[in-house]
């Protein structure tokens, strides 16, 4: 069972991510399963969605918007952003866009290029479920939230900037 | 902060050292730490926020410089000042040392927000309508390890700019923030976005004609939050803020800065007049004394000492205090790079910092250090403190006076070479006399197009270019950071180094020859337009 780290502890991991060309015909070959599946099949297969006897949440891309997404969100036990390339930064902001602007209250989890160094800045961004890379020492990462003892911004950890906790 | 950053890193090196942190992992670590891998050896840039230095800094520098490096460091254009040759192991103890005086290196790199620049003149000058310093502090604090932008598609550079004449050269920065007044005499801001130089040089475009100043993170949060979601990502040179508000228009992406912005304005990000107050209480003005204008002792020795004199026109500027002048130290000494500064120099300074200016210096953008704060009846003692460590010479503002980029001799960027291009051009004009007949100019050097030399925005721009391996030299004319802010157009086909001296010197006698009155280079430019230059460069030996 691949490890999580989730709200500060590593935990397994009950989920199973559908790539971008997976089709419908998964739902019937394995069912009773926790699946994130991508936006794009979650628009297209409501259908076959609805049907299935498993779980079912969502996981964005990093070029997708949180604001195409309709209050039908606030439904889902979780949803992954996801990091292609720990460089790409996109899912920082809709990380937090999904917290502050949308108030989204379930598990906000990064997937995909997700390694130590960058943990800290996630987290104050509203993620707070990590699928860290398989080849990242987990005791490590469980270090990362640590790396500052506190910071400048209003942040969705920290709503209120240190200029107004001075 | 400081601290828990120093153990970060110390740790970060410690994986990649021990292999346990891929090279591309690391990169992007090291780089926010100002760390760069350059052709010789790696580059350590020390952020200098707005370009202030303390002399117990200025020693710390010297002392870095003197151990490990190879006894200099080189003074940025973003008012920062770099290492050439540390090695990478020892890059974390000088990030201990330097953290030991305030210090680091954080953001000086990076696809992130960088080292807020601003009027090296901030506070002192004559023409301001308030100090920018807290504003920069502000801003600093915001943009430091801001978890949100730390992967931005690209770096993202901010200057501020308070005073009548922009020295800051505002209008080509990612955003450019001008203090303004509005119709009702309130203060705030006027925020461009979009500007850069480059490979795509573009004048800033305005996103906000007016903010109140409770809004200026808000304001800044929005543009930085459209960028990071939208600004591109698949191609390197087209990942600015400048190709964004291009591609989509400047309508479209003010809407989209304003929707973004409205949801925010009023956040936890509202400065509060307690916050603005603390950070003017930073930024307080020395212990000036009350003295007069022009003292006898310094118009005597204006008269009797001409070398002091030439020195004084060029060098130094009004304050806004009476009996107080500015001093700018020109670090551009035939022979030597531009910008560059010793360990004996960067002692010296601090004493004489100590003894003239409240121990207080500031980098400006032109690669030069300014002592703002000098009593004009000691600008005669500190003349001759300048003369023993070669510091005193009057080229301020003179076309030897070139912001120059450290070229292909250090930079693995680079196309070509940039400071030979500077000292041969330094030799070539070598008459004092003939410097100050041509007068106000400034000529940038660029060893490639990533523009680190600022070559667009020179009167005279070079710009180093690679044909078929071969190391040739593009000019430009009509470049300004000013207020009337532009960018040079190519005079034409490139030239040999060793043709540059002489294509300039042609360059300059067309100028002398067509000037009317006090008209500066760039005027004579604007007004007689680029055909005349041209032909003079380009004309056929008979």
């Amino acid at each position: 069972m691949p490890k999580l780290i989730k709200d500060g502890e590593a935990v397994s991991d009950y989920w199973t991510v559908l790539k971008e060309a997976t089709g419908p015909e998964v739902l019937k070959a394995v069912p009773g399963k926790n699946f994130l599946v991508p936006l794009s099949f979650w628009k297209n297969y409501q259908e076959e969605l609805n049907d299935y006897n498993g779980n079912i949440a969502i996981w964005l891309d990093s070029h997708d918007r949180v604001s195409d997404l309709d209050d039908s969100i606030h439904d889902f036990p979780l949803i992954a952003l996801n990091f292609p390339a720990f460089s790409d930064g996109r899912s920082y902001s809709n990380a937090r866009e999904l917290r502050t602007t949308r108030n989204y209250q379930g598990e906000i989890r990064a997937i995909g290029d997700v390694l130590r160094d960058q943990l800290y800045y996630m987290q104050q961004c509203g993620f707070n479920a990590f699928a860290v890379r398989y080849d990242q020492d987990i005791d490590d990462c469980l270090t990362a939230f640590g790396d500052f003892t506190t910071g400048y911004q209003a942040t969705v950890a920290e709503p209120t900037p240190l200029f107004r906790r001075r | 902060m400081l601290a828990d950053r120093v153990r970060q890193y110390q740790n970060q090196t410690e994986r990649f050292l021990a292999g346990k942190l891929s090279e591309s992992e690391f990169l992007p670590l090291r780089l926010q730490n100002g760390l760069y891998v350059q052709r010789l050896a790696p580059m350590l840039r020390v952020a200098v926020p707005y370009g202030m230095l303390s002399s117990a800094q200025l020693r710390k520098l010297a002392f870095i410089a003197s151990h490990f490096d190879k006894g200099y460091g080189h003074l940025t254009t973003r008012q920062n000042i770099q290492f050439n040759w540390p090695s990478l192991s020892e890059v974390p103890d000088i990030l201990k040392h330097l953290a030991e005086v305030e210090m680091h290196a954080i953001q000086t790199s990076g696809n992130c927000i960088r080292n807020t620049t601003t009027d090296q003149f901030a506070g002192v000058a004559v023409d301001e309508l308030e100090d920018t310093r807290p504003y920069c502090e502000i801003i600093r604090q915001w943009s430091t390890f801001h978890p949100e932008f730390a992967y931005l598609p690209r770096k993202f550079k901010i200057a501020v700019c308070g005073t009548k004449v922009d020295q800051a050269a505002t209008q080509v920065h990612d955003i450019g923030i001008y203090l303004t007044q509005n119709s009702e005499g309130l203060i705030g801001f006027r925020i461009l976005a979009g500007g850069g130089l480059g490979r795509t040089p573009v004048i800033g475009k305005e996103i906000f004609p007016f903010v109140e100043k409770q809004y200026l993170l808000s304001a800044l949060e929005s543009i930085l939050r459209v960028y990071n979601r939208e600004g591109r990502r698949d191609n390197k040179y087209k990942a600015r803020i400048k190709i964004l508000v291009k591609e989509i228009g400047v309508e479209e992406f003010q809407n989209k800065v304003m929707q973004e912005w409205e949801l925010i304005k009023n956040s936890a990000l509202l400065l509060t007049d307690d916050e603005i107050t603390r950070c003017k209480s930073c930024f307080t003005d020395p212990n000036y004394e009350s003295l007069a204008d022009t003292p006898a002792s310094l118009s005597d020795r204006l008269q009797n000492n001409i070398l002091f004199s030439s020195w004084h026109t060029q060098n130094v500027k009004p304050h806004k205090i009476s009996g107080y002048a500015i001093v700018t130290i020109c670090f551009k000494e035939t022979g030597v790079a531009p910008g560059d500064v010793t360990d004996r120099q960067l002692n010296h300074l601090a004493q004489l910092a100590d003894e003239y200016s409240f121990g207080e210096v500031r980098v400006s953008h032109q690669q030069n250090i300014v002592f703002a704060d000098v009593r004009q009846d000691k600008l005669y003692d500190l003349w001759l403190g300048l003369q023993s460590e070669s510091m005193s010479s009057p080229n301020l503002g003179l076309l030897t006076d070139m912001i120059c980029c450290p070229g292909g001799d250090f930079c693995a960027l680079a196309n070509a070479k940039s400071i030979p291009i500077a000292e041969s051009i330094q030799r070539e004009f070598n008459d004092f006399d003939n410097l100050i007949d041509i007068g106000e100019i400034n000529l940038n050097i660029s060893g490639c197009m990533n523009a680190c030399g600022h070559h667009h925005v020179g009167n005279i721009g070079i710009l180093g270019v690679d044909k078929k391996g071969e190391e040739f030299y593009q000019v430009s004319l009509g470049g300004s950071s000013k207020n009337q802010a532009s960018l040079g157009k190519i005079i034409g086909p490139s030239f040999a180094q060793e043709e540059i001296p002489g294509v300039i010197q042609k360059i300059i006698s067309i100028y002398k020859s067509q000037r009317k009155d006090n008209e500066k280079f760039i005027d004579t430019y604007n007004r007689i337009g680029m055909d005349p230059f041209k032909e003079q460069v380009y004309a056929k030996a008979d």
